[in-house]
């Protein structure tokens, strides 16, 4: 079965048939030739495939493309219009946050996404004050990226990115 | 090799970003899987469920009637292959199974949805035979291969081990094991194959997410029939590999038979999570005896060290679990053996530090043991065991700067600070424990290599190899020797590499790629400017190639390293966190820090894993892995890892190659697993001698 619907990606709206069984994640990077999510899993377990849906990051492998109908999709590549790099990844490079490359678009809009909520004052596992401002110190920096999986090892990295992206945000 | 002398290195040693780096982290660089094609056809495997029988029949109607199906194959209409040679890569060429998830057909449709689906629809039957996949240590079929890998020797043996350990002072003799281990690489292994179509005469096209087009290839092109040019196989950019994608797969094969049958389209298969637990290589489990034994001043008198490890029933793996252990330390007495069990399992391959990740950790643990025997220091026990040379062929090390690693690591982590030994520290419901291991690899050496060098109408220079970059940095630090060897700045350097049709080099492999590619350029380099000087004319060309290493057979060549990790236990659930780890290493000069840091830093990530988390379950019913994905086959999360603290010391060895570079991709993997297991028995006074080490090991047990 098939359905028609209206994706906007990184700015372009494109209207597409899609197999009603298809993921938003193959519907970026099969059908929409959009391959800055990866696919490392499938199966939400990696965190490869870490796009913001409407400003939240969601693994897009779990997410069917037909029940998004109209969303708006930021991929890291959307973070980097022309050649200018988001904040954070121009911290993922300061840092070397990564080696093979391979789970970073999913890590750098991870990022993105995370600050939000922290900015919003949503809570994680370990925030001990579950109201007022959330204070990002490692733990918590360590703990709301736990969803995202680097098999090359670049935590100690990705940490260090978001440090850097926290200090130039500081006022 | 004369000429001018290369002027100081102003890149080498220089912690340039990655030039790679922009691309990457705005997910632009294409892997192999977004290699823009046309028209593209997607491909999903049938799996064996069984691993050891025969298909008796197949059923592929149902599967053919669903729209959008191109072709269902199977052995019964597999184009034909020209080389039986390796039976993994024997694909549909026979009814034989001879491993669980073996792939016994393929679907080819418009979409990936369909072919999937449709995969699900082939109906096999087969005829089921008794297999086994379960290693034991007294295994009847047990045997002893004529070499373990490449090509060290199976057994080595000198004096007398047991008399020695009659007489020594103190003695160790135990056992410890390692399990079935999965490279996961964040890129599953894929592949994209176009064979030409009637009208074009081009080559069959392949985008592959490998370690080294020019081993692939050459393995490849004879497979299909084909000639070498007429294979051109395009890998620029590889997410991870860790050794599973240093050789040739099934999947390689499966994909060329698909796309074979529908000249001018391509064909893409990327494995899913699920089977890269079957079909993209694994580590061998190990079941290790060590045994060592010592005079009261704690001077080994005796090593031994016994392993027992499996390989396919149908392709030969023997990893060299024990070499490590002919050089680590001096002992008059010494003794290591290799012994493997077949198994009706898919076929074990290299991965990251084959042989001394697991040997390794069974040596540095058994050292640890050794040092509570005697009541030392075990980093002075490891000092006092340093030998002048190399014990197992006698030549002289080219550099060998273990004990400054351990002295230095000791002053980095604290380690005069610690309690004694067996008391750790106890802080609120944690147990805190403190361990430590030493490290050491080999370098790998490799021959048939060639560069060319190119000078580009703007002045600038192209240099070419079909190199390759895993993650490990090579587009950033092959510049950087370039440009050192060329005596330009790596602005002007033009580096190319992934690409088969470059001059073949050698594969990612052993930590020896960056130090053949290196040579290889540098010798390239050094043709250039002799023939062409330094300012050339557009157009001047050299292809170079790897001299022969003078310094193979004259020394001993190993890089050294030395780790410690202060683990916490909570003494109410045995749930263990490693809070710090140091490592210091010996490899020589390095080529970028910047990159080198992470990528020792990620084999220290990945050591970690292996003692907290790594372990492939295989289910003796059906000989498939249980736990086959993210979900079961636990790797560190972010919150899984703590500080670490990765340093050098900067001592080039100019006998390893002109960079003075020993290699870094797998030593920090090395005796990583060991220092946190002996940090967890000091935390704990429990000895866990099997990784991982999971919390129940330690809950009611510990002190
Ligand atoms: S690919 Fe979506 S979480 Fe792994
Ligand atoms: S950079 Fe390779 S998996 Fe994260």
């Amino acid at each position: 079965m098939e359905a028609e619907i209206r994706l906007r990606v990184d700015g372009t709206t494109h209207t597409l048939r899609v197999d009603t069984r298809t993921s938003l994640l193959d519907a970026l990077r099969d059908r929409l030739g959009n391959t800055s999510p990866k696919k490392g899993c499938d199966h939400g377990q990696c965190g490869s495939c870490t796009v913001l849906l409407d400003g939240r990051r969601i693994t897009s492998c779990l997410a069917l493309a037909v029940s998004h109908d109209g969303a708006e999709v930021t991929t890291a590549d959307g973070l980097a219009p022309g050649d200018t790099l988001h904040p954070v990844q121009r911290a993922f490079l300061d840092q070397d946050a990564f080696q093979c490359g391979y789970c970073t678009p999913g890590q750098v809009c991870s990022v993105v996404g995370m600050l939000a909520e922290a900015t919003d004052g949503r809570p994680s596992h370990v925030t001990g004050e579950l109201t007022g401002p959330v204070q990002l110190t490692d733990e918590e920096i360590r703990e709301r990226l736990s969803g995202n999986l680097c098999r090359c090892g670049a935590y100690v990295n990705i940490v260090a990115a978001v440090r850097q992206t926290l200090a130039e945000e500081a006022p | 090799m004369t000429g001018t002398p290369p002027p100081a290195p102003a890149e080498s040693g220089r912690p340039r970003e990655r030039l790679d780096g922009p691309a990457k982290v705005a997910g632009r660089a294409p892997y192999a899987y977004e290699q823009p094609v046309e028209d593209p056809l997607f491909l999903f495997p049938v799996r064996s469920t069984i691993a050891r029988g025969r298909v008796r029949w197949v059923d592929t109607e149902e599967a053919e009637a669903v729209p959008g199906v191109v072709a269902v194959l199977t052995h019964l209409n597999a184009p034909r292959l020209a080389s039986r040679d390796d039976l993994e890569l024997w694909v549909l060429q026979d009814d034989e199974v001879r491993h669980h998830g073996q792939f016994v057909g393929a679907v080819i449709a418009g979409t990936p949805e369909v072919a999937r689906h449709a995969a699900s629809l082939v109906k096999v039957e087969y005829q089921r035979e008794w297999h086994d996949v379960v290693l034991r240590a007294d295994h009847p079929e047990r045997y002893r291969p004529d070499h373990v890998n490449p090509s060290f020797d199976t057994d080595t043996s000198h004096g007398d081990v047991d008399g020695a350990l009659a007489d020594a002072a103190a003695t160790v003799d135990q056992t410890y094991r390692t399990p079935v281990q999965h490279h996961v690489p964040m890129e599953p292994h894929t592949t994209v194959v176009r064979w030409p179509g009637a009208a074009d005469l081009g080559a069959v096209a392949m985008y592959d997410s490998n370690q080294g087009v020019s081993p692939i290839r050459k393995v490849l092109a004879p497979l299909l029939d084909l000639d070498p040019e007429q294979l051109w196989i395009h890998s620029p950019h590889v997410g991870g590999a860790f050794g599973s994608k240093a050789s040739p797969k099934a999947h390689h094969v499966l994909t060329a038979l698909a796309a074979r049958l529908v000249p001018g389209r391509p064909v893409k298969c990327a494995l899913t999570r699920q089977q890269m637990f079957g079909n993209a290589g694994h580590r061998t489990p190990t079941i290790q005896r060590v045994r060592l034994g010592a005079d009261r001043r704690g001077r080994l008198t005796a090593i031994a060290h016994d392993v027992v490890e499996h390989t396919a029933r149908f392709k030969e793996f023997a990893e060299q679990t024990a070499v490590a252990t002919r050089t680590m330390y001096a002992a008059e007495h010494r003794r290591t053996t290799h012994r493997l069990v077949p198994l009706d399992v898919p076929a074990p391959v290299i991965m990251r530090a084959p042989g001394e990740a697991p040997g390794m950790f069974a040596l540095e643990s058994a050292m640890d043991e050794l040092a509570v025997a005697l009541g030392m220091d075990p980093v002075e026990l490891r000092i006092r065991n340093e030998p002048d040379a190399d014990p197992e062929s006698g030549l002289p090390f080219s550099t060998r700067h273990l004990a400054r690693c351990l002295r230095e690591g000791a002053t980095r982590f604290g380690w005069a600070d610690r309690p004694p030994a067996g008391q750790g520290r106890r802080d609120g419901d944690w147990l805190v424990g403190v361990g430590m291991a030493a490290s050491t690899y080999p370098l790998f050496p490799q021959q048939g290599s060639r560069a060319r060098i190119r000078a580009l109408p703007d002045g600038r220079r192209q240099v070419e190899i079909a190199a390759s970059d895993l993650g490990t940095g090579t587009w950033t630090a092959l510049t950087q020797i370039a440009a050192d060897a060329l005596a330009v700045p790596a602005e002007a350097v033009d580096l190319v590499i992934g690409d088969s049709a470059l001059p073949a080099t050698v594969g990612a492999g052993g930590s020896s790629g960056l130090s053949i590619w290196g040579t290889t350029v540098v010798a390239a380099a050094r043709a250039f400017r002799d023939r062409h000087g330094d300012d050339p004319p557009a157009g001047a060309e050299v292809v170079g190639e790897l001299p022969e290493n003078t310094a193979v057979g004259r020394y001993a060549l190993h890089a050294f390293g030395a780790q410690f990790a202060e683990v916490r236990v909570d003494a109410v659930t045995g749930e263990i966190r490693v809070p710090r780890m140091v490592g210091v290493f010996d490899v020589g000069r390095v080529i970028n820090p910047r990159t080198a840091r992470s990528q020792l830093m990620g084999g220290m990530t990945m050591g970690l894993s292996m003692a907290l988390h790594e372990e492939s379950v295989v289910d003796p019913r059906f000989g498939h892995v249980v736990n086959g994905d993210y979900a079961g086959y636990h790797i560190p999360t972010n919150a899984d890892v703590g500080d670490i603290d990765v340093s050098w010391l900067d001592e080039p060895d100019p006998l390893y190659n002109p960079m003075g570079s020993k290699g870094i991709g797998e030593i920090g993997i090395v005796g990583t697993a060991a220092a946190v297991a002996n940090a967890v028995w000091h935390a704990t006074g429990v000895r866990v001698r099997d990784v991982p080490i999971t919390p129940d090991r330690l809950l009611g047990r510990h002190r």
